[in-house]
Order: C-alpha cells, then structure tokens, then sequence
C-alpha cells in the first residue's frame, strides 16, 4: 500500500508543481492577480460558496440535468442501436439518418432547445439526451453486430427463440463497445451540460461561472471552473472503474 | 500503471455499413434498393417537418416549415452573409484544429521518446483529457479578450487532447520487429522516429485527428454563441436573442451540412493517405 502511495504521488508530482508554481506565480505578483488570483485564495472562495449553498444548488441542478439526460440517451440510444443491428429494415431505414446526424456540432441545438423548452431544466436535458444519444446507439449498434455468429447458432440450434437470444447472446457481446459508447456519451453530456448553461441558463454551474466572471470575481469564478473540471474528471474516473468491473468476466 | 491508453474515452467508431452479400445477377437492382433507401429516409424526415410544421400542431415560432427554413437559407446565401459567417467560423475551427493537431503530434512523439516529457506530461493530459475544458472559457477570455485568439486558443487547446492520445498509442504500438529490423539496417534514432514509427503509428494519429476535427467546430460554435459576432454561432447567437426561429432553424442546418462535410473530408484524406495501409477504411464516420 506504501509503494503504491508512493507511486501516485510520483506520477501526480507535475501536477503539484503545477499548483506550486500557480500559487508562487500570483503571490510574487509575476502574473497579475486579476488575471489568475492565487491558488490559495480560489480555494477560500470556494469554502466560501460551499457554506452559502450557491455550489450546493447550482451543482445539483447540473447534476440533476446531465444525470436525467444521459438517463434518457443510454436507454433509448441502446435500445435504438441493438434493434438496428439486429433488424435489417429499420437498420436500412435508420442508418442513413444516424450518418446524417452524426457529424452534427450538437452546439447548434442549445438555441432551439432553449425556444422549445425556455431557460430551465427541460432544455438542458433535452439537448443532453439528444447529444448524447448517437455515440451510444452506434456503441451499440457496432457491439451486437461484432456479436459471434458461432454464439448465434449455437444458441438458435439449442432452441432459444428470438428474443432471448437477444437478452441473453447479443446484448452481452455487445456491452464492451456500448460501454466505450456511453464514456464518450459522458465526456460529452458534460460539455453539453456546461456550454449550455453558460449560454442560456439561470441556474446550474455554467451559469454560475459566467455570472461571477461578468460580477468581476475571478475567485469565485476559478473556484466553479476547477470543481466542473473536477467533477467531469471523477465521474469518468468512476465510470471506469464500473466498467471494469462489469466486463470483469468477459476477458 | 494505469497509461494514457486508458484514458481515450471510446474508440474510433466503425463505420454504419450494410454487409454485401447478394448474388451477382442481382448486385446493380440490390445496390440501386439500399440507394434508393438511404435517400429514401432522408426525404421522409423532410417531407414529415414540412407536414408538421403545416399542419398547425405547431406554431410557426416553435417549428417554421422546412420550406421556410430554406428560403432564409437561400437568401442569407444571395445576400452573403452565409458565406461570410461559414467562412469566419471555419477560419477559426481549422486554424484552432492545426495548431492543437501540430502541438499534439509534436507533444505525443516527445511523450513517447523521452522519459522526462512522459513524467511531466501523463498525469496532465489523463486529467485534463476527461474534463470538460469548455468550462475554462469564461478564464480564457479574461486572459485572451472576446476576439479570435481566445476562441482559436480554446479550439487548440480541444483538439490537442485526442491527438496526443492518439500519436501516443500509435507510436507505441508500432512493432518491434519493425523497429528491431530497421535498427539492424542501421537506422539511428531520428531515422527511427521519423521513416519507421512515425509512417506505422499514421493510422492512429489520423484516427486522432478525425476525432479532434468536429470537437474543433463543436467548440468554434459554442465559443461564438457565447461570445456572439459574426461566425455560425454568432448568427444563431443573434437571431435566438431576437426571437427569430426561422434564423435559428436556418442555422442548424447550416452547421450541420458543415459539420457533414467535415467529417466525410476527414475519411476521404483517411483514405487517400493510407492507400498502403490495411487500416486504410477502417474506422470512417467519427
């Protein structure tokens, strides 16, 4: 466990130094301290916005909206991509709209959600579920397709009909790239999440660090930065881990 | 220990390909079916909007009919602005792209060549790669200004992550008999680097760049409608301020025939470059 210990502190020393030198940059007053206020005092701020409940809100409003969203898009996204693998025609139907959709800057969409649905949780979560929707089905999509044949037949020759060959031969084989789907569809749901609030929102992270970056209070505004960046980075990390474990008995 | 391998969140993504299989009699009235269902699609969600739209379920605010939409198009198009507004935001999307693919590139080969870069840089991109850098842009325009080197900057600093990754793993997987051999020919190290692994490590570098590429016009979009001005997103920016939905409709589908054509660009550069390669098709629409 000691080396271990050791191991990490090696490995995360850059990161460190780069907090070092933040810290030792702004006091010295190398770099204006309006341009990047200390480290230290980031971090009093943001014990600051913890105790006044504005990371406490704002945060579970953007945990609840990017939550909801990629809910939505893994259920639907999945589902859409294995039907597709596994029936042709609304394969042949479906496909050339995914293609068409897919290279789309999910960007463009926050204006019409916002018309749609106003500056509240529904946009949001709209525009989440629709970004994030297509990596998944094609996860999925790609997965059940790569599904071995030889596991098809062996299961139609002892019997299984249709539908539990589906539950229990292709969903399996498809879960590595539908899991590697739904870790972009993360990543995403998070830039998604952030974009959107900084450009029309009235709550939520985003919102709260263009609203104290247009008060002026870059300390609070690099506190909010550093715990959206933080919080993307964990729930990967997370994510990682129970992926791991879930194809645990694949290998 | 856990590498920056682990840390490209999914892989490059296989193309939607209908397996071919029919008999050969048959071939021209099979391909000439899968045509006619490809455009097939496409038509019906066209003609279900303007159906939608029409119809009076809507109001013309919340969906404007397609023909409508298209009419802005056509005149934002005669009138200049479209191209203006293309123009500006792929100005700033590829310059962005280039600098953050030729500082990848250049970061990834030093990562994987000297033990010190790895040290110092493998924690900062397995940290920063996962996190959502768009969050920094309120800091980068108080830094850079509401001009274009902010919103270049933040473009850069998108696209440098999957090219590094990519350059990384592509370098490292090249085989070692591939190096063993051409050390034995008497290759030294720039040699190595430059004619043998950089040439094998290619199909994933571009895999990289075919997946910095959108992330690069995503964030072109984005930095615009933020920050408002000429540019695609700037367009919408304006037209959402002033309630004008058919302007906001016009606007996706102007990005998103930009995008489209990104994106086929990338495969078809893929597949020219690669001509030699057997991963030459592999992995197309990203």
């Amino acid at each position: 466990m000691g080396g271990g210990m050791k191991a990490a502190l090696v490995r995360y020393l850059p990161l460190v130094l780069l907090a070092l030198a933040w810290e030792v940059g702004a006091r010295t007053g190398l770099v204006s301290t309006l341009a990047l206020p200390p480290l230290s005092t980031v971090a009093a701020a943001w014990i600051e916005l913890l105790k006044d409940g504005e990371l406490i809100t704002n945060g579970a409003a953007s945990l609840w909206r990017a939550g909801a969203g990629l809910f939505l898009s893994i259920v639907i996204g999945a589902a859409l991509g294995i039907v597709m693998a596994w029936w042709r025609p609304v394969n042949v139907l479906l496909s050339p709209l995914v293609e068409m959709f897919y290279p789309m800057p999910k960007s463009a969409l926050i204006p019409v959600t916002v018309l749609w649905l106003g500056f509240g949780n529904g946009s949001k979560i709209l525009l989440i579920f629709l970004g994030c929707m297509l990596p998944v089905t094609l996860g999925a999509f790609n997965g059940a397709r790569s599904s071995e044949q030889a596991l098809v037949w062996s299961a139609r020759s002892m019997g299984a009909n249709r539908l539990r060959m589906l539950w229990d031969v292709v969903v399996p084989s498809a879960l590595p790239e539908l899991l590697n789907g739904i870790r972009t569809a993360l990543a995403l749901s998070f830039i998604l999440l952030v974009s959107s609030e900084l450009i029309a929102a009235r709550e939520g992270l985003g919102y709260l660090i263009g609203f104290l970056g247009a008060s002026g209070t870059y300390d609070a505004m690099f506190a909010v930065v550093l715990t959206v960046a933080l919080l993307g980075f964990v729930a990967d990390r997370i994510y990682l881990v129970l992926m791991q474990r879930m194809l645990r008995w694949q290998a | 220990m856990a590498g920056i391998a682990d840390d490209l969140p999914g892989g490059p993504l296989a193309e939607l390909a209908l397996e071919p299989s029919p008999p050969a009699p048959y071939r021209w009235l099979r391909t000439a079916g899968w045509g006619f269902a490809r455009v097939f699609s496409v038509l019906a969600l066209a003609v279900a909007w303007e159906v939608a739209a029409r119809s009076g379920a809507f109001t013309p605010y919340m969906l404007p009919a397609l023909s409508a939409v298209l009419e802005r198009i056509w005149n934002d198009l005669v009138q200049g602005e479209l191209l203006l507004n293309t123009g500006v935001t792929l100005y700033r999307a590829l310059t962005g792209f280039l600098i953050g693919a030729v500082a990848g590139i250049v970061l990834g080969m030093a990562i994987s060549r000297n033990a010190i870069a790895n040290w110092f840089f493998d924690p900062i991109i397995s940290v920063g790669f996962p996190m959502p850098k768009i969050a920094f842009l309120p800091v980068v325009i108080l830094w850079l200004g509401v001009y274009d080197v902010s919103k270049i900057t933040m473009i850069a600093v998108e696209a440098i992550f999957p090219v590094v990754t990519a350059t990384i793993i592509g370098i490292r997987g090249v085989e070692r008999e591939l190096l063993w051999s051409a050390r034995n020919m008497g290759a030294g190290e720039r040699e190595l680097l430059w004619q043998v692994a950089l040439p094998a490590a290619l199909p994933q570098i571009i895999t990289g760049l075919q997946v910095a590429l959108p992330i690069a016009l995503i964030v072109a979009i984005v930095t615009e409608m933020f920050m408002g001005g000429y540019g695609l997103g700037g367009a919408m920016n304006t037209a959402s301020r002033f309630a004008d939905s058919r302007g906001v409709f016009a606007g996706i589908v102007e990005i998103a025939v930009v995008g489209y054509a990104l994106v086929k660009i990338g495969s078809l550069i893929r597949r020219r470059r690669l001509l030699w390669h057997q991963e030459a098709v592999a992995p197309s629409t990203v």
